[in-house]
Parts: structure tokens; C-alpha cells; sequence
């Protein structure tokens, strides 16, 4: 036993235990590195905790409720506006469809507009969730629509054809995410984190609906016309750089409201309603219409449907 | 059914793996039923963690806060509207209160004999001249009630209150009426969940004129200005070599 030691002392060496105090020492040292290496992307005009959100931990309510309010706050000083920012969670036994009758759409474009208004769209340009498109009748083929028209309507050979998210039941969007920062809830809403979101627009490529928007620009509007009911997943005003779509107006649609885009529909072409209710409009839609969906061999299951009277 | 996903299985089991990812940050407890909350509960009762017990009661008040749809709640009231009477005329007189005067349609009506025979409104005077009719081949009096203009006529000549016009337009729209029944037609406001709050229905004649029913043509409003639906226009730079050489 006495042997090693005697050894040591007689080449005056460094023992095998000092080494392995320097190699732990040098892990330790390495993994506390590893460890903090985030705080390296901390920026002086990032607040604490935006810092923390963009670094993973599980959210308590709490959290959220304290996410909120900052998300208020900053609202309120960089538009002047006081806004009321909710975090609606999908209700239990709800699963929301849409449908729209074609053959009474005259393509006034109103729904476009109160989805602008409603959502907090960038005024400049005009943004919407919902593209219009003049078609030819006789087809069905959306890309061949045009949502430029500028004329009185209805003209009399065509038809027109509201198109936003169809809130699919296998959504190609989710699927490319590289981040997870869109996903399908509970009832059936594809929404998107603008906090977690990265902008790399492949959800937009994905999109066979062309339903998504990219925030090229922070959205710009008149103090006057922030629509203040807000909620994290829809309409609170988006950063630059981020993805938004159609969310059915969930901040609406779950505390049982109609969306906007209905009730601002001059000719109540649109029907909107719970599919898991058997009495529910929608559901009269699909028992009593022969309805179809956009690009069905795509095989995306949406739930948005489109209907003639017969 | 065609709205359900066939592997529902499927996309449950992605949703909680992003539900753990997700940094808008769901509260995990918030998946869980009763029976694992219960769990938690003893658990963190137990442990005597005063932290967790916190916790547990925030994530029972945000479950609680939820479930409102499904009780049995009665049901708010569907409202439609309805004409608030027979229409009046504006005689284009004042009282002495500076009140315009309005005149109801019997104040000539009863002592004017109806003209049945009158099909165009070329044919009109009085207050009625310039009125835009495009409504099939009804007459006046199809419609108007010779015996009281202060009411309307079913086809079977009985009398019907102008507060109920949707009852005479259903006459001939049948499909129309079929599928307002059935909420598919004509437009709504408020809610779609009637144990939050009540709706406001359109009659017909909130959006169809009953003397020209059709809609009539309409600007669009906001042109779209985004760059992706721009239809393509044919580029000058590509122009024939022949056609840049002097």
C-alpha cells in the first residue's frame, strides 16, 4: 500500500489523484462555460425577461399572466395604447368550421376589411387574412383566380371566392416549422408564438392556401385604431420579422363570439359554428349543402368548407 | 366523418411533445385530468411543499375558468329583427314642434280606389313616382293589401302585419326560408355560443329591397397590396436584342 506513494515522493511527479483533480477541476470549470454560455446573447436593451422567454423553462399561470402584462406594457409604450392582452385557451367539447356560400359571395371584400381592422393588420399595406379571388365560373382552381380586381362587382361571369386559413386537419405549416412555433390546438386552430417564431417563412412556402403573412415591417397603425382586445395567439400587434394567419378570431371565437369577418359579411354568405355540436349552423351546412373543400387531393383535411346553393 | 382526422392518435401525441417545448408556455398541469391533479395535489400535500400547493390551486382556477361551455346554462335569445311597422311617408311638412309630419299609407289610401291593374311603375304618381321596381311579374296589389295599406297580403289573400313581412316573402323563397331556418342564410351578429350571449338575425329586408331584391353592384374596399398575389406582368428588360439596337 505505502509503495505508490514512496514512488511519488521519489520522482517528485504530480500523483495520479492531483490529476484527477485537475480534470475534474477543468469539466467543472467547462460545463459551468457550457452553462452560462447564453448569458452572452444578453443584450443591454433586452429586458430580463425576454431573455428568460427566449430560453426555455415551463410556464407557470402565473408566468404567463407576469408575460402579459409585460407584453402591455410594452404595447402601451411603443403605441400608446392600453391594450388588454388575454391568453384564451381552447374550450372543451368545441372544435370550430367555417363554410361560405359561393353563390352568395359578391366579392365586396368586407370580411378583408374587418379582418384588418380586427386583427391589427399593418395599414399600409393593406394586410388581411382573407384573399378574395374573382373567378371564372366554371372553375374551382383558386391559382387562377384573381384577387387584384378593382371594379363594381358582382360582374356576371364570375364568381368570388374568399380564401384564409382552412385550419387544416394536417397542417403542412406546422409541419415545417424548424422551431415548433406554430402548432394545431385542441380546437382546431392553427395558431403561431410571435415570441417564439424565427421568420424563416417556410410555413408560408408550405401553405398550399397561400394563407399566411409574413410581418415584413413592424405594423403600422394609428394609435386611434389598435383594436384593444387582444389575445397572445391572434391579434396582439405583431413584431417585424414574424409569421400571422387567420385564427378563426380566437380571441373572439372562444368567449363564443362570431368571428369579425361574419358579421361584417353584407350578404351572410358565411356560416361559422361548432362541429362537434349537432345542432350548430355548421353542421346544417355539411348535412344539408354538398360542400367542398379547397385542393382536396392535397388530402389536408381542412376545416373550411365552400358551398353553392342548390 | 370527413371534418376528424383518422389518426387523431397521431397528432395528440405531437401536440404534448410541443406542449413541453413550447415556450409560450403552457402550465403542463393544465393537460392533466382531475385524476392526476388530484395526484399532485396529495403529492405536493404530502411533501409539505408550500410552493407546490400554490401551484396546484392556480392551475384548479385556470381549469375552472374554462369549463363554461357545457353546463346547462340556458340559452341566450336569437333576435330577429323585424320592421318596426307599417312605413310612413315624409310629407316634407313640419309641425309646430319642427317635427317632420309623416303620413301613414291609408291617409290616401282609404279614399284612393286601388288600381289593379297597375304593373309598372311608370304608371306611379304621388309619392311613389321614380320607384325602382325589378321584382318578377308581381303587381302592387300581389304584395300591398287593397282592404288595409297599412298591412300586407298572402297569395290566399289573408292579411299579414308588415312586422311579419318574412313570412310573406317565404311565400315564393321557399329554399330561401328552408335554409334561413336552418341559420345558412341571411347575416348574423354576436354570438355563435348561445350560453354566453344572444344573436341579432337579419330579416329579408335588411339586406334585400322587397321592390328590387337583388343586390346591386358594389365597389370592393381594401385592394390588397401585398407582393405575393401581384398577377405577373410581362417584363420590359427582356425585350428583342433586335429592338434595343439603334
Amino acid at each position: 500500500m505505502n509503495t505508490p506513494v514512496s514512488e511519488t515522493q521519489s520522482t517528485g511527479g504530480v500523483s495520479r489523484r492531483t490529476a484527477l483533480k485537475g480534470v475534474g477541476a477543468m469539466l467543472g470549470a467547462a460545463a459551468f462555460a457550457k452553462a452560462i454560455a447564453p448569458l452572452t446573447e444578453w443584450t443591454r436593451d433586452m429586458p430580463a425577461e425576454e431573455f428568460f422567454q427566449r430560453h426555455y423553462k415551463e410556464l407557470s399561470a402565473i408566468d404567463m399572466q407576469i408575460i402579459l402584462r409585460r407584453l402591455e406594457k410594452e404595447t402601451k409604450e411603443q403605441h400608446g395604447v392600453d391594450v388588454t392582452i388575454t391568453d384564451d385557451k381552447p374550450q372543451p367539447g368545441v372544435k370550430f368550421g367555417y363554410a361560405l356560400n359561393l353563390s352568395v359571395c359578391n366579392g365586396c371584400r368586407k370580411c378583408a376589411e374587418a379582418c384588418h381592422i380586427e386583427n391589427n393588420h399593418d395599414r399600409p399595406s393593406n394586410q388581411s387574412y382573407i384573399r378574395v379571388f374573382e373567378m371564372s365560373k366554371g372553375s374551382l382552381d383558386m391559382e387562377k383566380g384573381n384577387a387584384h380586381y378593382d371594379h363594381p362587382v358582382p360582374q356576371p361571369d364570375k364568381f368570388y371566392m374568399p380564401v384564409q386559413c382552412q385550419q387544416c386537419e394536417h397542417p403542412p405549416c406546422v409541419d415545417v416549422c424548424p422551431v415548433e412555433a406554430t402548432w394545431k390546438e385542441p380546437d382546431g386552430i392553427v395558431v403561431v408564438d410571435y415570441n417564439w417564431c424565427i421568420g424563416c417563412r417556410y410555413c408560408e412556402a408550405a401553405c398550399p392556401y397561400h394563407a399566411r403573412r409574413f410581418n415584413w415591417a413592424k405594423p403600422q397603425i394609428p394609435a386611434a385604431e389598435i383594436n384593444p382586445n387582444q389575445s397572445y395567439l391572434s391579434n396582439r400587434i405583431r413584431p417585424e420579422g414574424v409569421m400571422e394567419k387567420c385564427t378563426f378570431c380566437l380571441h373572439r371565437t372562444r368567449n363564443g363570439r362570431l368571428p369579425a369577418c361574419l358579421e361584417a359579411c353584407p350578404t351572410g354568405a358565411r356560416v361559422f359554428g361548432n362541429l362537434l355540436d349537432p345542432d350548430s349552423e355548421i353542421r346544417q351546412v355539411l348535412a344539408h349543402k354538398r360542400v367542398f373543400v379547397l385542393k382536396e387531393e392535397l388530402g389536408l383535411k381542412p376545416n373550411f368548407f365552400y358551398f353553392f346553393d342548390v | 366523418m370527413l371534418w376528424q382526422g383518422s389518426d387523431s392518435q397521431n397528432s395528440t401525441v405531437a401536440r404534448d411533445r410541443r406542449w413541453k417545448r413550447n415556450a409560450y408556455g403552457r402550465v403542463f398541469g393544465f393537460r392533466c385530468g382531475w385524476k392526476s391533479l388530484a395526484k399532485i395535489l396529495t403529492l405536493s400535500a404530502l411533501a409539505g411543499l408550500v410552493f407546490g400547493a400554490a401551484f396546484a390551486d392556480d392551475r384548479a382556477e385556470t381549469r375552472q375558468a374554462t369549463v363554461s361551455t357545457n353546463t346547462n346554462a340556458p340559452l341566450h335569445a336569437v333576435v330577429i329583427k323585424r320592421p318596426d311597422g307599417p312605413p310612413q311617408v315624409d310629407t316634407g311638412l313640419t309641425n309646430f314642434h319642427g317635427q317632420p309630419v309623416m303620413a301613414s299609407c291609408s291617409s290616401c289610401h282609404a279614399t284612393t280606389k286601388p288600381n289593379l291593374d297597375t304593373r309598372s311603375t311608370a304608371d306611379l304618381d304621388q309619392f311613389h313616382q321614380g320607384l325602382k321596381y325589378n321584382h318578377g311579374n308581381l303587381s302592387c296589389l300581389s304584395c300591398h293589401n287593397s282592404q288595409d295599406y297599412d298591412a300586407l297580403r298572402l297569395a290566399d289573400s289573408r292579411t299579414v302585419a308588415f312586422t311579419d313581412s318574412m313570412t310573406l316573402c317565404s311565400q315564393c323563397h321557399g329554399p330561401q326560408r328552408r335554409d334561413y331556418d336552418r341559420g345558412l342564410h341571411g347575416g348574423m351578429n354576436g354570438y355563435w355560443d348561445l350560453t354566453r350571449g344572444g344573436r341579432t338575425r337579419n330579416t329579408c329586408i335588411n339586406c334585400h329591397d322587397p321592390h328590387s331584391p337583388a343586390f346591386p353592384l358594389v365597389m370592393p374596399v381594401l385592394p390588397p397590396r401585398d407582393r405575393v398575389a401581384v398577377p405577373h406582368k410581362p417584363s420590359t428588360n427582356h425585350a428583342p436584342a433586335a429592338a434595343k439596337t439603334p
